[in-house]
């Protein structure tokens, strides 16, 4: 058992990408997965008491080390470059594409009011959409989606993580 | 010299419908759709003699508006027995910014998360650069580039020299000499790559084979400060 949490340790350390449960099943060749999710949940909380610069962060359907968000003042300084600050132009669109998917351009512009192509482009460069396919009406035009990225960066395990609209409609009231 | 200055203070003619009735602290459901369009018209007025680039997104709603606003005016029509109630012109307009605002604030919503590279980290992957406190990266975009060039080349002795054309060099043979020095010094000044270069030919295609590579994200082109030096640097790929 301490074996096995030494090697999801290590796995998860070495990843570049948000390490998934059935990748590390995988890897270990191990038909229990339980065994794996209980070991996850152990390292978790174990970064957790421990209280220090970086913790094990559940996100974008796997596991990930990250920096505390208090330490943020410091990385950046050591990173030396500005974030990547998203407008909000690009926010109110990839809003709509998260909530919408699979949505098209034309009614992103609906809801906005507003040509979005600028902002679209943008957000695939970024690779937080993705085009999905072609949507079956006459023009066939293009279908967007949110990407596993998308997941990554903004700190969400799932989709379903992401408030519903309703609660925005009800703070609105 | 004239400066065409660009305020992003409405995201599009939604946002600043909803400005409106937000300043006038006038119910959504029941806007007062005489008082918001002259608002509506006098800002649009402001914006333009600020030389604002005026979408035609604004005029379009403008319309609306003034649609909506004439069939206000009309008296209603004589209602018949058992007839349906006239649905009011109003309606479609105020599910448009419901649904806008709704997204407006899921926006907003999204903006305030923890967001990876802005708050959490991971493992380093974006390149360590030395900088003074206090400085900044900026990443540089292709207008400084051309701006940085133009420098350059006006910098260069205007000295007629008569070319004689001895050796042929492509495109594709100057990425792969920049992609060399780059791999070796990992970062260089953009003024160092066009240090010994006094061919105009071989000046732009300097140019070029930076503009190339900062499309496939091969480099990246930073700076410290407005009009600094630019470097540039080996992206490394995710």
């Amino acid at each position: 058992m301490e074996d096995l949490r030494s090697i999801v340790e290590a796995l998860i350390f070495a990843s570049e990408a948000p390490l998934s449960v059935d990748k590390i099943v995988d890897i270990i060749g191990m038909a229990d997965r339980e065994a794996v999710v209980d070991i996850l949940r152990a390292l978790e909380e174990e970064y957790a008491n421990r209280n220090g610069g970086f913790h094990l962060s559940e996100v974008a359907g796997g596991y990930q080390f990250r920096t505390r968000a208090d330490m943020a003042s410091w990385l950046r300084k050591l990173k030396g470059i500005k974030p990547p600050g998203l407008s909000q132009a690009a926010l109110e669109t990839l809003a709509v594409v998260a909530y919408r998917q699979p949505v098209t351009r034309q009614e992103i512009e609906k809801v906005r009011g507003v040509d979005v192509s600028g902002a679209l482009r943008g957000l695939l460069e970024k690779k937080l959409v993705r085009m999905l396919g072609r949507k079956n009406v006459p023009g066939k035009p293009i279908i967007y989606g949110t990407t596993k990225r998308f997941l990554e960066v903004f700190n969400l395990k799932d989709l379903a993580e992401l408030p519903t609209l309703r609660e925005f409609q009800e703070l609105q009231e | 010299m004239t400066y065409a200055i660009k305020l992003d203070i409405f995201e599009g003619p939604l946002d600043l419908l909803l400005y409106l009735i937000k300043k006038n602290e006038v119910d959504i459901y029941n806007i007062p759709i005489a008082v918001i369009t002259e608002q509506y018209l006098n800002h649009m007025e402001l914006m333009r003699s600020m030389n604002l680039d005026l979408a035609g997104e604004y005029l379009v709603l403008a319309a609306t508006l003034l649609n909506i606003k004439s069939k206000m005016l009309l008296p209603p029509e004589e209602k018949e027995e058992g007839e349906e109630e006239q649905p009011d012109p109003r309606a479609e307009l105020v599910r448009q910014l419901l649904e806008y605002q709704t997204f407006k604030e899921a926006a907003f919503n999204l903006g305030q998360r923890t967001l990876l590279e802005r708050d959490v980290f991971k493992r380093g992957i974006v390149p360590e650069v030395k900088t003074e406190p206090g400085e900044e990266l900026i990443e540089v975009d292709l207008f400084q580039l051309v701006e940085a060039f133009r420098e350059i080349v006006s910098g260069l002795k205007g000295e007629d020299l008569l070319e004689i054309d001895t050796e042929k060099m492509s495109l594709s043979d100057r990425i792969h000499e920049i992609m060399e020095r780059l791999s070796v010094e990992k970062s260089m000044h953009f003024r160092d790559l066009l240090a010994d270069v006094h061919d105009r030919r071989m000046i732009i295609y300097t140019l070029l084979a930076i503009l190339e590579l900062m499309k496939m994200r091969i480099v990246k082109a930073y700076q410290t400060h407005a009009f600094g030096p630019i470097r540039i640097f080996l992206a490394v790929e995710e």
